[in-house]
């Protein structure tokens, strides 16, 4: 048992037992939903319907109808495509990362953020799939033999390092948030009091029993796939970045992006975090374990993260000017004062300043300003990757093809239709899934409840009187 | 579980700098001294890069334990407390590495840096250039300066704060000084990120004026902070093997183990972030970087690279290598000369190409080398090193002796004392 300083807050507040915890982690898996539930799930179903019809519409039409005769047509496509790939950094993050650095207030949130992370995955695979025009081929990019019917893969090319490192992301945190969600769906099972939900859970948790040799096994498989995940968290955004940087277009070919965009992608992955969890610990009363100091925590990091992501901006606007080259300056140049100048001052605005605000203990610790403020970074960093995209295809090396760029309603049913499988699968998640990694949680009862917390200072209060 | 066995800090004493200890640090900075006049002596044009590269890493080292203290209080960790005093007396450098940073450019900034060269933004002069001139606004001597001398003012500032609040911890005034310089450690992290960037350009990456590289300030941090952690781990186990820091178990060697091995691989895609970008693209003004290392530098540039990688990946993979005294200072000693062979390519090629055009300006008979001069590592380079490295364990044991090896009063002290893994 670890011993805590007295400067660490308590991780779970009140008295709990283990009991209490299993109680309030399944209540929303057994219990019925409310018309709340009911109707964020039709709104969402209903924006994932215009996916579904405007997806529908441009297989079967062309891609013609997302506006395509040029490079910069593709603009919506890719914003949207690394938008959700860079939120789908926090869950693995938190789950891997910071399983090393052995940060235990990820217990409370490892879960919903690690389904949030496939969820975002999902939706940015549906980018990829729906851009391809003829998604029955979408192996493809796959290295198959040519019987197949396609050609040989180019291996020089950063997309196809994206299927590889986007694919093995994918697997991988799947597998991870599966493996932890097994003991969780034994307990549900165990309690279960319905036919249909004995079945399916026992189903779903693979025979868990609990032996001792059941947990020792589990805790070397958490280990391995930390270990994993890990390098996973940074060569995905690393490759995605790559797409941009190893061509030859100024405002794209820049060696600090790999890193940068890494930095970016936590950055959004923890804000969208913070958006779902406020709300999630309201609508489940899980605040005991979801805390003021978990958001707390979090709001440093995006506090890190933001600085970062600040510091890389004025890295690259600095060096665009200092390398004398004259189409990088004006790649800068027309990014910041050009026609998208508004796109540019969102983003800076969003992401660098907004963020700053977090040096205030008071706006960390307060849910309300935590949950403005994580909109404010999930719209700027939406804006990023529209300002790296636009403005450096508006305008490129040939003023004859310079043009403006636009979505159709098409594009932007996509992008809507994206955020509605989110929330539609967020949604079906948070009722029948254990949302908080109840048996992991468990382990730091006896040490960082705030009951236990309690004790432990009369001990010791008792051990100076004696 | 539930085990109340009380562990006691035992390390109430400093370090005994002995007189031994004290000549061994003497004569290897007495042969460094020799080995800096000996190139003086004989006209020899790597000098002043040699001194460039080598109080660089002297300087790195400093700063990336200044750095790393203040994660810790940033960061709140708990195993950490009781390596604390280590890394207070490795920052304390810092002003040591500024005087001789000031002295080498001042009085050999020409021989490094091509942007010093007079004349060679004025348009009239027959060794203008227009890139260069491109550049002023930020590369010109008085701003320069100001930035130099700045940098060395924050650095030294915040690595004697620190430490002076860690003393008043020992005081009596445990959480409220702790507190405080978890305070100054945001300020100074603050500080850091610009400053860590901008003195790599203007200290290295100036030297190559018309090269450019957006992620050459983060690469050089994860050169310099990677040597930091490992001569951190190199101090930490010399001292246990001479019996001191019992409250350093190997659990706390794994730990620093594992930043070893971390920033070990995060340097790694560092380097191949900024390689493979610049060999993709193949852009003149960027790639002509890499030949010369490639064409002329091959070997320490491939060994740089295997030696920063492949040892610490293979070497300290395994549980049980981050747990053995020795292996940890070995390891130590292996990263250490691999980046001082890594920060070698990043500062002597360059300064290489101006010596070679002095060389070629000075030569009676015409262009002797027709201007091609190429470094290497010999005798007097390793002297350099083995004098700096004189005056940094100087430094270090000399501020050990100074106070007791663990601080006292530490609010995070029970944490680490009890830490198991």
């Amino acid at each position: 048992m670890h011993k805590e300083s007295e400067l660490r807050p308590p991780l779970i507040l009140g008295d709990k037992t283990w009991h209490d915890i299993t109680e309030d982690v399944c209540r929303p898996v057994e219990s019925k939903a409310n018309k709340w539930w009911w109707l964020a799930f039709s709104v969402s179903l209903a924006a994932f319907l215009w996916w579904v019809i405007a997806v529908s519409y441009t297989v079967g039409t062309g891609l013609g109808v997302w506006g395509l005769n040029k490079t910069v047509g593709w603009a919506w496509d890719i914003t949207n495509f690394v938008w959700w790939v860079g939120i789908g950094h926090a869950g693995t993050l938190i789950s891997a990362i910071l399983l090393l650095f052995r940060q235990k207030w990820r217990l409370s949130i490892n879960r919903s953020a690690e389904a949030m992370t496939i969820f975002a995955v999902i939706c940015a695979a549906s980018f990829i799939v729906s851009h391809m025009g003829r998604p029955w081929v979408a192996y493809w990019p796959l290295p198959l033999p040519n019987q197949f019917g396609s050609l040989w893969v180019n291996f020089n090319s950063p997309l196809v390092w994206d299927v590889f490192a986007i694919s093995t992301y994918f697997s991988v945190s799947l597998v991870f948030w599966y493996s932890g969600l097994i003991p969780d769906f034994a307990v549900i099972r165990d309690r279960a009091t319905t036919k249909w939900r004995k079945r399916i859970y026992t189903i779903l948790s693979f025979g868990w029993v609990g032996t001792a040799k059941n947990w020792q096994r589990f805790e070397e498989v958490s280990l391995v796939l930390a270990g994993l995940s890990t390098p996973l968290v940074l060569s995905v955004h690393s490759v995605v970045s790559m797409d941009f940087a190893t061509s030859v277009v100024p405002g794209w070919h820049t060696t600090i992006f790999p890193p940068y965009f890494v930095a970016g992608a936590i950055f959004s992955g923890f804000a969208m975090v913070q958006t779902l969890l406020i709300i999630v610990r309201k609508v489940l009363t899980l605040e005991d374990y979801i805390t003021i100091y978990h958001i707390d925590m979090m709001n440093r990091i995006i506090l890190i993260t933001g600085s970062i992501v600040g510091v890389a901006y004025l890295t690259e606007f600095f060096i665009a000017w200092y390398s004398g080259v004259e189409y990088e300056q004006y790649a800068f140049i027309n990014r910041a004062t050009g026609p998208y100048w508004w796109a540019y001052w969102s983003m800076m605005t969003c992401n660098v300043i907004t963020p700053q605000l977090f040096w205030s203990k008071k706006l960390r610790e307060s849910v309300f300003a935590t949950f403005i403020i994580s909109i404010f970074v999930n719209i700027g960093m939406w804006f990023e990757r529209f300002v790296i995209i636009v403005t450096s295809l508006h305008r490129d090396y040939l003023p004859s093809s310079w043009t403006m760029y636009s979505p159709t309603w098409v594009e932007a049913g996509i992008f809507i239709g994206s955020l509605g499988l989110f929330f539609t699968c967020f949604l079906l998640f948070a009722r029948v899934f254990p949302v908080i990694a109840m048996s992991e949680l468990k382990t730091i009862v006896k040490s960082s409840s705030e009951g236990a917390k309690k004790k432990q200072s009369q001990t010791a209060k008792q051990e100076t009187h004696a | 579980m539930g085990h109340h066995g009380h562990i006691e800090v035992t390390s109430t004493q400093p370090y005994n700098f002995s007189s031994r200890n004290r000549m061994i640090a003497m004569v290897m900075m007495v042969i460094g001294l020799v080995a800096i006049i000996a190139q003086f002596a004989t006209h020899h044009e790597q000098t002043w890069a040699n001194l460039l590269w080598n109080n660089f890493i002297f300087m790195g080292m400093a700063l990336g334990a200044t750095f790393f203290l203040a994660v810790q209080y940033v960061a709140e960790v708990g195993w950490s407390a009781v390596i604390k005093r280590p890394l207070e007396a490795m920052g304390q450098s810092l002003p040591v590495a500024g005087v001789i940073m000031i002295l080498i450019i001042a009085l050999g900034g020409k021989h490094l840096y091509h942007w010093m060269d007079g004349g060679i933004t004025d348009p009239n002069a027959a060794n203008y250039d227009e890139i260069i001139a491109g550049k002023s606004a930020y590369l010109n001597p008085v701003f320069f300066w100001v930035r130099v001398v700045l940098y060395f003012a924050i650095w030294t500032y915040f690595a004697r704060l620190f430490r002076a609040n860690s003393l008043r911890m020992d005081a009596g005034e445990g959480t409220p000084a702790y507190i405080k310089n978890r305070r100054y450690a945001a300020a100074f992290l603050v500080l850091f990120a610009i400053t860590e960037s901008t003195m790599s350009w203007d200290f290295i990456m100036s030297i190559e004026t018309h090269w450019y590289s957006t992620l050459f300030g983060w690469y050089t941090f994860s050169g310099f902070f990677v040597t930091s952690l490992a001569a951190l781990a190199f101090i930490v186990t010399y001292l246990k093997h001479k019996g001191y820091l019992p409250e350093v178990s190997e659990h706390h060697l794994h730990d620093i183990g594992k930043f070893m091995f971390a920033f070990s691989i995060f340097w790694t895609y560092l380097w191949f972030a900024q390689f493979m970008l610049i060999w993709y693209s193949n852009i003149p003004e960027e790639v002509t970087y890499f030949m010369l290392r490639q064409d002329h530098y091959r070997g320490i540039w491939l060994a740089a690279f295997f030696i920063n990688f492949i040892a610490p990946f293979i070497i300290l993979m395994s549980r049980d290598a981050k747990r053995k005294k020795y292996l940890v200072m070995f390891m130590s000693a292996i990263i250490f000369i691999g980046h001082w062979l890594d920060f070698y390519i990043m500062v002597v090629p360059g300064s290489m190409v101006i010596a070679g055009h002095h060389a070629a300006a000075h030569a009676a008979e015409g262009a002797a080398h027709g201007g091609q001069i190429f470094g290497s590592i010999g005798l007097m380079e390793i002297g350099t090193t083995i004098g700096f490295i004189g005056l940094f364990a100087y430094i270090t044991q000399h501020f050990l002796s100074k106070s007791p090896l663990v601080v006292k009063n530490h609010p995070m002290m029970e944490e680490s004392l009890h830490h198991a893994i």
